[in-house]
């Protein structure tokens, strides 16, 4: 169960607690992220909104080890990712995370299968291996007859699912998207956040989701607000279809 | 390599940049390869000289002659163990531009002497029962389409009138660097049919010595022998012989080295610029890598490989082509006898490009590698 109020016990996934973001633009100190407390499980699909500036991507980043926090502790799957050294950071990421961009961030020069691949390249599989992985990724996103097309062969709709693929590939433990829809059409963001309800729901994964969109927002299980550097809790998904009942 | 797609794949995203530094590198290194081949020859008498091996020539000049009375007062000295001579003949063979080189040497003893020149002993033999007999290397033969038993009329410059030989012998080359565009006869025709003012004169003498510690003081005991004599003599190591005759071309190994140095630098700038670009070019690509758990170090070894790729495949093509261009041996028909590319100076062409490569790429890599993952996907 998601919580906010910093009183989650110690089987959640992940664990936050009195996470400061601070930034230094100029002479100006901005403080992004405060004291902020958050407990996600295994499996919880969590979508993260608030306006443009709130500390949304921020807050993906620092969970997702791209980033430090001024201060305040960030505890994945038993690890604390707050004190590790960039390489290790750098090798955490690696077993588990998988992101998912706005802009797909596809390696224009590398094909389907070999954006797909590249998680894999850190990983002690053999090609046969890595090429039966990269095929099932592929073909859970639907895209296994194009995993030869360059990206710029392929529409919006298809490079994000070829990134949802690269993302899931190595199995990580959780998948952080950053406004996975915001590039897309209506109808193939509808299909976006079909597949990553899909991965929740028949495969277990667990999503961190930043987006403007309420409709993408309202596949969460639950809906958290960020304002003013502070996370507030918003609808779950049972009060939802209370509400619409 | 299971990263050999992600390095092809970036190194070619754009091709024409590519190649165009492939090419610039390709440039460079064929101009140093065949910069390295005419220093080459201009020195590699130098580096192929016998180290047993002393010239004597005339003090005033090379070109004064030394009496062949020499020879024998040479011998007598402690430390020689053989010793013979050679006149420069410097006839022309149907054309002057036919350059090459023609030499009236002492028949017993000028082969045993050069053992670097191979001959077969029935050729060696019908050259010595033939008076107006010739020996004549490979490279020669193959340049005038010569065979044994041809006749070859030489126009005398310094001695005059026509002289008609035959060739009896064809010489090869032990090295692939050995001067293999020489013309022997015999020394007795040249003295037999020339007028007395050059009778019993000799244009330089070689000697052999028994012990290489001794040359030094052979040398100075050879130029005290014939000290205050009419024919004084100038004795050096074959080796620094063959060096004050390349310096007579001028400092060429200098500007040699002055011209590779701008051009190797130039190319630094052109490959760490192209490179430089490169890396702006796809910020967020390696930023996408470090998000999905590449390392700094990997990136860096990225752009560096890059770097290094372009560096190897224009260094290889750029001294092949050199290497193919001097295949064919002197274009100068007998000016620069040693025109050879080694594989030595192939080495050190190909080590040069690489040293360019990695300096050049040091930069962007490192640029790369401190690449702020946040701030970089944030770039539109």
């Amino acid at each position: 169960m998601v919580r906010v109020d910093g009183g989650g016990n110690g089987s959640s996934l992940v664990r936050v607690r009195g996470l400061d973001k601070k930034y230094q633009r100029g002479s100006e100190e901005i403080h992004v992220l405060q004291g902020l407390n958050l407990d996600v499980e295994a499996g919880d699909f969590v979508a993260f909104m608030g306006p443009s500036g709130s500390g949304k991507t921020t807050l993906l980043n620092l969970l997702g080890g791209l980033d430090l926090p001024s201060a305040g502790t960030i505890v994945v799957a038993g690890d604390e990712i707050t004190h590790l050294s960039g390489r290790k950071l750098t090798e955490w990421r690696a077993r588990h995370v998988g992101f998912i961009f706005q802009m797909y961030n596809l390696i224009p020069v590398l094909t389907a299968f070999q954006n797909v691949e590249l998680p894999l390249l850190l990983t002690k599989l053999s090609k046969a291996e890595r090429r039966s992985h990269v095929e099932v990724a592929l073909e859970v996103v639907g895209l296994k007859d194009r995993m030869r097309h360059f990206p710029r062969q392929l529409s919006g709709g298809q490079e994000q699912r070829v990134g949802i693929a690269r993302a899931i590939v190595a199995d990580p433990t959780f998948l952080l998207c950053d406004e996975p829809t915001g590039d897309l059409d209506r109808k193939s963001a509808d299909e976006i956040m079909d597949l990553i309800d899909r991965l929740v729901r028949e495969h277990r994964k667990t999503v961190l989701l930043v987006t403007h969109d309420p409709m993408a927002a309202g596949r969460a299980h639950v809906v958290l607000h960020l304002d003013k550097g502070v996370l507030v809790e918003g609808q779950r998904a049972g009060d939802r279809a209370g509400a619409r009942s | 390599m299971k990263y050999s797609s992600l390095i092809l794949s970036n190194l070619f995203r754009k091709k024409i940049r590519t190649l165009l530094t492939i090419g610039s590198f390709a440039v460079a290194l064929f101009l140093f390869g065949l910069l390295a081949v005419v220093h080459g020859a201009f020195n590699q008498g130098v580096d192929i000289a016998g180290a047993d091996r002393l010239v004597i020539i005339n003090k005033v000049s090379i070109i004064q002659p030394l009496p062949v009375s020499y020879e024998e007062r040479l011998l007598r000295i402690p430390g020689i163990k053989s010793a013979t001579h050679a006149n420069w003949f410097g006839g022309v063979y149907q054309d002057e531009r036919n350059f090459f080189a023609q030499f009236a040497v002492e028949d017993e003893s000028y082969r045993p002497m050069f053992p670097e020149f191979v001959i077969s002993d029935d050729q060696w033999k019908a050259y010595m029962s033939d008076r107006e007999g010739a020996i004549v290397g490979a490279e020669l033969a193959k340049r005038f389409k010569w065979k044994l038993g041809d006749r070859i009329p030489i126009k005398g410059t310094i001695f005059q009138g026509t002289w008609d030989f035959n060739v009896r012998g064809i010489y090869q080359g032990k090295r692939a660097q050995d001067d293999a565009a020489q013309f022997w006869f015999h020394y007795k025709y040249l003295e037999e049919r020339e007028n007395p003012f050059w009778k019993g004169l000799v244009g330089w003498y070689t000697v052999k010595v028994a012990n290489l510690d001794d040359s030094v003081r052979i040398a100075k005991q050879i130029d005290e022998t014939f000290a205050n004599s009419p024919w004084e003599t100038k004795t050096d190591t074959e080796k620094a012989f063959a060096a004050s005759f390349a310096k007579q071309a001028g400092n060429i190994g200098f500007l040699i080295m002055s011209i590779g140095a701008v051009v190797f630098f130039t190319l630094l700038l052109v490959t760490g610029n192209t490179m430089a670009i490169a890396v702006r070019e796809r910020v967020r690509d390696l930023a996408v890598l470090k998000a999905v758990g590449f390392s700094d170090v990997f990136v860096l070894v990225l752009v560096l490989a890059e770097s290094l790729l372009i560096a190897a495949i224009g260094g290889a093509l750029g001294l092949g082509l050199a290497k193919l261009l001097t295949l064919s041996g002197d274009p100068t028909h007998g000016m620069l006898p040693f025109f050879y590319l080694s594989p030595q100076t192939i080495v050190a062409g190909f080590s040069v490009a690489l040293v360019v490569g990695v300096v050049a790429g040091l930069l962007p890599a490192i640029t790369a590698m401190k690449l702020n993952v946040v701030a970089a996907l944030r770039r539109v």
